[in-house]
């Protein structure tokens, strides 16, 4: 990393530069011990307890090898909850980061007026909790709620829809509900994309004559490339991580309709009247392994964009 | 505003600086350009207006009869409002205490993720040592580990340590892990400072612990800003976590926890409900609004990195 500062350093030895450099593990120790007890160990510990047969936390666990991933293979309500946190995923993030673009685009215009206000509405939901909007939500979403009331009133629909209380449209109001909390922030983060595109740019291209979409489409989106990446895995493992707004929204239902992972590890590990630790233990490291494997995806196409980027 | 510019500068200076600050441009282009200024505009505002309606309901339907919220259609104005709702979420439900909770739980959060990650990343971000590279490693491999995953073995160590139902063992399950993101930023700051600064203040015979607290520590307070902005929000709105360690206690729910057990315990009385949420929400919105600038300023630096 530093290799200016590691020079000088070098003619001391392992041990001498381990008894001077004491106060820099000193510094570490807080981060060293609780990031080794609550992150390290929680990742190699899941893999552990995914071999376990675990009633509850306060009996000991026996080993029973392979068993909990072969019931997982066989477990209808498992792969329904892994469908819906991919269709989640596969819906939401698209509609997220394309909506966030182009709103970002609009507030990022200097003629746009009052672009700060806009800009902070529109962010609002994204501070606010989610297991709060989520309870707020079942009130708005109800059959007789405000949005059914207007939905009705300007004929868009002619008889009130159960929105989360109907198996077939319960998981896409919960995306619909997600996107809204969330798009705030993925708007920030692609107007600061935008600002590191230089105004001159788009100078040079209207004197040459380029409208509206021709800057978009040969200055802006090659520019946008590799935040769209960062942007759009931010948004994934986002979209992987909405515990809060489903269980507050649905619970997973109606009939395990909008049951994410997330929600079937936390039925099986806490809500159930035999917690099954191990098993939900490794439903959990197939959904950590999910996770790392777009993140992997995610970092080679960054990389490769780069390296693109350095040769031309 | 033309008005204003006429009045202080008088017309002949205005009509030179119009000149001057547009100077190709034709009179229908002008028009052009204001109508499709004013269409996005009206636009941007009917998205806000229907984007913050849902916390517009939420504020009309706290001061409503909890029979009026449904039955008045979309009116948000409520018959009087009835302030009472609030009083009975506060005290009768025990959102007092949730409250309480959520502010103590927040804090000790807070403050435990600056004070390790503002220690890490100082060295890391200025020092060499000997498995440095290893701990960097860890760091970016862990980024993105989901709370579902750590969930089970989180708890199971908390129940080990005693600390399952004390609002230590909350605060370590937030904060004692994870969040690297807050040393990472420490640590690409702390690498921007100066060498000179320190190597001064040693030949002046400070030591370590010295330099850090009283120099580089007060030195990278936007950081400490941004940290206690992104760390708050986390903390604050924390659900899974607080939610299982609280399932046998009660009395140590946080605000998000206790509005979901309102729920299923008084499922009819909206509008305390509603009063209930707007509790919840409002200091995380406060915060918001007064921080709003570094709070955009923070979220966005972190991407570009």
């Amino acid at each position: 990393m530093d290799h200016m500062t590691a020079t000088p350093h070098r003619e001391r030895s392992t041990l001498r530069r381990l008894r001077e450099d004491w106060w820099i593990y000193l510094f570490l120790l807080p981060t060293v011990v609780g990031y080794g007890a609550y992150t390290v160990y929680p990742l190699v510990a899941s893999w552990w307890y995914a071999f376990l047969d675990w009633p509850g936390f306060a009996m000991r666990g026996t080993f029973i090898g392979l068993a909990n991933f072969k019931l997982l293979w066989h477990d209808d309500l498992f792969w329904n909850a892994f469908t819906n946190s991919l269709v989640f995923l596969i819906i939401s993030v698209p509609l997220r980061v394309g909506l966030a673009l182009a709103l970002a685009i609009v507030l990022n215009r200097p003629s746009t007026p009052f672009r700060g206000l806009f800009r902070t509405l529109l962010f609002l939901p994204v501070v606010t909790t989610g297991a709060i909007v989520g309870v707020v939500f079942t009130l708005i979403l109800d059959a007789d709620g405000p949005v059914n009331l207007a939905l009705v009133k300007t004929a868009l629909i002619e008889e009130p829809v159960n929105f989360l209380g109907n198996a077939g449209t319960s998981l896409y109001s919960a995306i619909g509900v997600w996107v809204w909390k969330w798009l705030g922030i993925t708007l920030i983060y692609w107007l600061a994309a935008l600002q590191t595109i230089p105004h001159e740019l788009y100078e040079a291209a209207r004197i040459d004559g380029a409208g509206p979409w021709r800057e978009f489409r040969y200055i802006t989106l090659p520019l946008l490339v590799p935040f769209l990446l960062i942007i759009t895995l931010i948004d994934m493992v986002g979209a992987l991580n909405v515990f809060d707004l489903v269980m507050t929204l649905t619970g997973g239902g109606p009939a395990f309709s909008s049951e994410v992972i997330e929600v079937y590890i936390y039925r099986t590990a806490f809500q159930a009247t035999v917690p099954q630790l191990g098993y939900a233990s490794a439903a959990a490291v197939l959904f950590g392994l999910l996770t790392m494997v777009l993140a992997v995806l995610q970092a080679i196409g960054v990389r490769s964009v780069r390296r693109g980027m350095a040769a031309r | 505003m033309t008005v204003d510019t006429l009045t202080r500068q008088g017309s002949g200076r205005r009509s030179v600086r119009r000149q001057r600050s547009a100077p190709r441009q034709s009179p229908r282009r002008r028009i052009a350009a204001t109508t499709s200024r004013w269409l996005i505009g009206t636009g941007l505002a009917l998205l806000c207006a229907v984007w913050i309606y849902p916390f517009l309901w939420l504020v009309s339907a706290s001061l409503k009869k909890p029979a009026e919220i449904f039955a008045k259609g979309l009116n948000l104005i409520p018959d009087s409002p009835i302030w009472e709702n609030y009083v009975r979420a506060w005290s009768e439900v025990g959102f007092s205490s949730y409250f309480l909770n959520s502010v103590l739980i927040t804090l000790g959060t807070v403050a435990l993720v600056i004070f390790r990650s503002a220690l890490a990343g100082y060295v890391l971000g200025r020092h060499d040592f000997i498995g440095k590279r290893l701990l960097i490693g860890i760091l970016l491999v862990t980024f993105f580990l989901p709370e579902g995953y750590t969930i089970i073995p989180i708890t199971q160590l908390t129940d080990r340590l005693g600390l399952l139902n004390s609002h230590l063992g909350v605060i370590l399950g937030l904060g004692a892990g994870g969040q690297v993101a807050a040393t990472l930023l420490y640590a690409g700051y702390f690498r921007a400072i100066p060498k000179d600064l320190e190597e001064a203040a040693r030949i002046d015979g400070a030591g370590p612990l010295t330099i850090f607290f009283r120099i580089m520590l007060p030195l990278a307070w936007p950081i400490t800003a941004t940290v206690f902005i992104l760390q708050f929000l986390y903390a604050w709105n924390a659900y899974l976590l607080p939610l299982v360690f609280t399932l046998s206690q009660p009395e140590l729910r946080t605000l998000a926890v206790g509005m979901t057990a309102f729920v299923g315990e008084h499922d009819t009385d909206w509008s305390g409900m509603a009063a209930a949420a707007v509790l919840s929400l409002l200091p995380v919105v406060a915060v918001f609004i007064v921080l709003q600038r570094r709070f955009v300023e923070s979220l966005a630096g972190a991407v570009k990195q």
